[in-house]
């Protein structure tokens, strides 16, 4: 049995008097592919913001590639260079360059020169497909070439695990694609990954693991083929009529 | 070009000679009611010795005037203070946004005291208690007074414009692992500059008018020669009109510059 890359262990949020995530306790192996859903305020987007610590745990414990997340800055800084995360948002730096934004992390986080960070950006931008796109501005992008300048960025940190926390939901209808095709051809590659989504399609073409939550519990974990088609709760079956009703 | 302008270049033909003739005439009445006051209280105007206060010709050699050794004084302690005033605005300002409650008390008791107490007071105490106990003279003492006044405002507008820039950059920033420093330094603080310059050129405007205070305390200012020249001459009129004048100048041209940089800055995006 292989061991877990990440591991949450009774996993408590609080913010102010709402509990976000109440004795979340769950593992992902090196490669899995997990899709996180569910309806909104049930805490998707907090518990995967705990594992790269934007979100400090209240009570628990998450161990990532066998560091545990404490108060120690030390520990979140290794954590956070082996975690990739892909933002609803994109949270591109404006004032940079794609290339800029793509060098900025591992010049100064990993030290490498600017010559082998810029080497590194280029295949992944190539990767994502804009190699073209170098020299721009941000804002002179589309949303989806900005979603995919972002995974790029996330990549350019060679992170073992990557989180996207609804990378498409910013999106224009036609872009998402894009995106999705870009995640697609990453989780082929083998790359463990935590995705936050509501592209059921997506889920159904890349998750080994699905999981649903609600107010702040994880209330299903299962394979996509018995996730889709007999799930156990009520509540799992509710939210999957609605939002594939259509 | 200023937006009044702007304005009164769109305006038909008929309203801009009726707003050229209302300008005019009020600042005809301006004039003409200084001009006569000054005649029925039987003033001397010499404006002709106002030149010889900025460069002074004497048997074919050439002296510096008062008032321009007054406005070199006013521009060195100007170029002092701004840059102490950044600094010292800056500190304090990520002092009152860092973790530690010792730094966060320090910047807040700084900038209560400061600006709730009158800049006249607090120049006296520098002066006649600061300065003797830590042995700095006249024109350091001016220095350190208007640093730490102006300084409080500074690191206000610092803070905000820190603040004003989004949340989210931040996130991006520790998601792909860099430390605080660098987040600053490469993400936060180019984004908050073009926030923070508009405010920050006001009130170096105004360190530039509240320097004349320490003409109390007897710094050869621009202030201090100007009340030293009248002292000797009797040409008070002349002469403050001169000074503020001068003072103006060095404003305007500060504001143009800005002006100048924010757009700039602006098109390079």
């Amino acid at each position: 049995m292989q061991k877990p890359i990440i591991k949450l262990r009774g996993v408590c949020k609080l913010f102010g008097q709402f509990q976000a995530l109440y004795d979340v306790s769950f593992d992902v192996k090196l490669g899995e592919r997990v899709v996180v859903c569910g309806p909104s305020g049930s805490g998707k987007s907090t518990m995967i913001r705990c594992i790269n610590r934007l979100e400090e745990h209240d009570s628990g414990e998450i161990t990532v590639d066998g560091i545990e997340l404490t108060e120690d800055m030390e520990n979140i800084l290794s954590v956070r260079r082996e975690v990739g995360m892909v933002f609803q948002q994109f949270n591109l730096f404006p004032h940079l360059t794609v290339l800029e934004n793509l060098v900025l992390a591992p010049m100064r986080a990993r030290k490498l020169s600017r010559t082998e960070a810029e080497k590194t950006a280029m295949e992944y931008l190539e990767r994502v497909r804009i190699p073209d796109q170098a020299s721009k501005y941000p804002a002179q992008l589309s949303g989806g070439q900005q979603q995919r300048v972002a995974i790029a960025r996330s990549l350019c940190m060679k992170p073992k695990i990557m989180l996207f926390d609804e990378p498409t939901s910013a999106l224009d209808p036609e872009m998402i694609k894009e995106v999705l095709d870009v995640m697609i051809e990453l989780a082929r590659d083998g790359m463990t990954m935590i995705v936050v989504t509501h592209e059921m399609g997506f889920a159904k073409t890349v998750a080994d693991t699905m999981v649903f939550m609600d107010h702040g519990r994880i209330v299903e974990v299962a394979p996509p083929s018995t996730f889709f088609t007999s799930p156990k709760s009520d509540r799992t079956q509710l939210f999957l009529s609605q939002i594939l009703s259509h | 070009m200023p937006k009044v302008l702007r304005k009164y270049w769109r305006l038909s033909q008929r309203s801009r000679t009726f707003a050229t003739i209302q300008y005019l005439l009020f600042m005809g009445i301006l004039v003409w009611t200084v001009v006569h006051g000054a005649n029925q209280m039987g003033y001397q105007w010499q404006w002709y010795n106002i030149p010889d206060l900025f460069v002074k010709e004497f048997r074919g050699e050439y002296y510096v005037g008062r008032l321009t050794k007054g406005l070199w004084v006013t521009l060195q302690l100007t170029f002092w203070c701004v840059g102490l005033t950044l600094l010292v605005g800056l500190i304090t300002a990520l002092l009152r946004m860092s973790n530690s409650i010792s730094g966060k008390a320090l910047a807040t008791g700084y900038l209560e005291v400061v600006r709730n107490t009158p800049l006249l007071v607090q120049l006296y105490l520098f002066y006649f208690v600061f300065s003797p106990i830590l042995g700095i003279d006249r024109f350091w003492t001016g220095v350190v007074c208007l640093t730490f006044y102006e300084g409080s405002f500074v690191a206000e507008i610092i803070r905000s414009g820190i603040q004003s820039v989004d949340r989210g950059q931040w996130e991006a920033g520790d998601a792909v692992g860099l430390k605080k420093g660098d987040i600053y330094r490469y993400i936060v603080i180019p984004q908050a500059i073009p926030i923070m310059l508009p405010p920050l050129t006001g009130q170096i405007i105004n360190l530039v008018k509240h320097s004349a205070i320490v003409s109390v305390i007897a710094v050869a200012d621009l202030t201090t020669e100007g009340r030293n020249v009248i002292a000797d001459t009797f040409m008070s009129f002349e002469v403050w009109f001169t000074v503020a004048g001068i003072y103006l100048a060095i404003t305007l041209s500060l504001s143009i510059f800005v002006h100048w940089l924010e757009r700039r800055a602006a098109f390079s995006r």
